[in-house]
């Protein structure tokens, strides 16, 4: 069996990931008017995590092909578990 | 208003050749109904997608375990299998692979069933005929069957290269058409005996975990069915078209491709099992049930494990199952109730906060 080097992004099942600079995030949550803790989290080590080296704090921006909406956008904070 | 709507809009003004007037008043119409279509805050939603989803539940087949069109597949389908999706098992009951193939390979019959015989998992006891135990000699006899080795394909070098692999401390040698195993210390018949069941399960090729192959013909390709599921090893593969390949095991998919990935796959095979059974179920509902499993990053089952067990609330726990032992487990924890959900309002006879229940007065006293 070859090893080669997999783009997990590349998947069906997995959407567009992009982690958020500081001014966005605090964007978003005065948008929202939410404190970090409120957001939906996803864990430091998954997959996609390790694949963009996010960090914990780091709020991750996720754009879903949606069947009803055409285009989500979801925010996932990351968190240690 | 959203990019799909937008967009099959002007594709529909374009085919019926509507005017620009015309199409103002389809917009100005459409945002109407859209508003309209809005949930107001404060919506019970979570009550809705459970009666939509349990109504057509009662509907459903209690027991099926389906053979999957003409194939000799047997695949868990119907009620067993949405318990078995939102109470997030571990592993699914028939774990199953769908597996596509790259362009290259994917017209071509024999090709396909040569890369399958590479995937499915060969072990010891598929190719022997016995595993017998010498008691006199103190060693243990594999009895290979020639019929079986020809048909998989495997080399004679290949059994005995793994069985050393694996069986390092002790002798192997090759007789004729056995092969013996002379443990090098002294071993009482008890070890034998665990030694015979180890080596019966040694791994001579393939993917750990896949136990059957199927190539099926699709459209106009061909792809490979499985049982048994192994995402991480079956991706890495050259031939394999990972982008596509995917499995019935929810669990599996976040271990290898996230969360987000897990969530998409719980709704596919929420969607594809009620599908299955001739049921409709809108989209919607399936998304939330998906959104609120992975919302803490792993996967939640809708049980007292999960999410259920998760609540704030002592109250909304004890009305779900065991009421007794939340209670007690509460009470030694000194939990405090801030009645914040509905389940506890009902119980207390209060208004629920839903719907207009959900504002609360609060007077400003004049200085």
């Amino acid at each position: 069996m070859e090893k080669k080097k997999l783009d997990l992004f590349a998947h069906i099942w997995v959407p567009k990931h992009r982690i958020m600079s500081e001014e966005e995030k605090e964007e978003l949550l005065k948008k929202y008017n939410i404190t970090l803790q409120q957001l939906p989290r996803i864990l430091v080590n998954d997959p996609i995590c390790k694949e963009l080296k996010a960090k914990v704090g780091d709020v991750i921006e996720i754009e879903r092909d949606s069947p009803t909406a055409g285009k989500a956008m979801y925010y996932r904070v990351v968190v240690l578990e | 208003m959203n990019l799909k709507i937008i967009s099959e809009l002007d594709r529909i003004s374009e085919e019926k050749k509507l005017t620009k007037e015309q199409k103002e008043k389809v917009i100005e119409e459409l945002r109407k109904r859209i508003e309209e279509a809005k949930l107001q805050p404060g919506e019970a939603i979570g009550v809705i997608s459970a009666q939509s989803i349990g109504e057509p539940g009662t509907q459903m087949t209690m027991k099926t375990k389906h053979f999957a069109g003409v194939t000799e597949m047997n695949v868990t389908l119907g009620l067993p299998r949405l318990i078995e999706i939102f109470d997030a098992r571990r592993t699914p009951s028939t774990p199953t692979m769908t597996i596509y193939l790259n362009q290259k390979y994917a017209n071509n019959e024999s090709i396909v069933r040569k890369i399958a015989s590479r995937i499915l998992e060969i072990k010891l006891e598929d190719i022997v005929n016995e595993v017998s135990i010498d008691l006199v000699n103190l060693r243990i006899e594999v009895e290979i069957n020639t019929k079986k080795v020809k048909m998989y394909g495997v080399k004679k070098d290949e059994v005995l290269e793994s069985l050393k692999k694996v069986l390092k401390k002790h002798n192997v040698s090759i007789r004729e058409k056995k092969i013996i195993i002379k443990p090098s210390k002294k071993v009482d018949v008890r070890e034998l005996y665990r030694l015979r069941s180890k080596i019966r399960e040694i791994h001579i090729r393939g993917i750990p975990g896949i136990s059957q192959v199927l190539p099926v013909q699709k459209g106009n390709e061909w792809i490979i069915k499985t049982a048994g599921s192994n995402l991480k090893e079956v991706i890495k593969m050259e031939e394999v078209d990972y982008t596509r390949t995917i499995t019935n095991d929810i669990h599996e998919v976040q271990r290898v491709l996230g969360i987000e990935a897990a969530r998409n796959a719980i709704i596919n095979e929420a969607l594809s099992t009620l599908k299955e059974q001739g049921l409709d179920v809108d989209i919607r509902h399936i998304m939330l049930i998906a959104d609120t499993m992975t919302n803490t990053g792993v996967i939640k089952g809708i049980s007292r494990y999960g999410i259920t067990g998760e609540k704030l609330s002592v109250l909304a726990r004890a009305s779900f199952e065991v009421p007794l032992k939340h209670l007690f487990d509460a009470s030694c924890h000194l939990e405090i109730d801030d009645l914040r959900s509905v389940v506890e309002n009902v119980m207390i006879n209060q208004p629920v906060p839903i719907g207009t229940g959900i504002l609360k007065l609060v007077v400003k006293p004049e200085k």
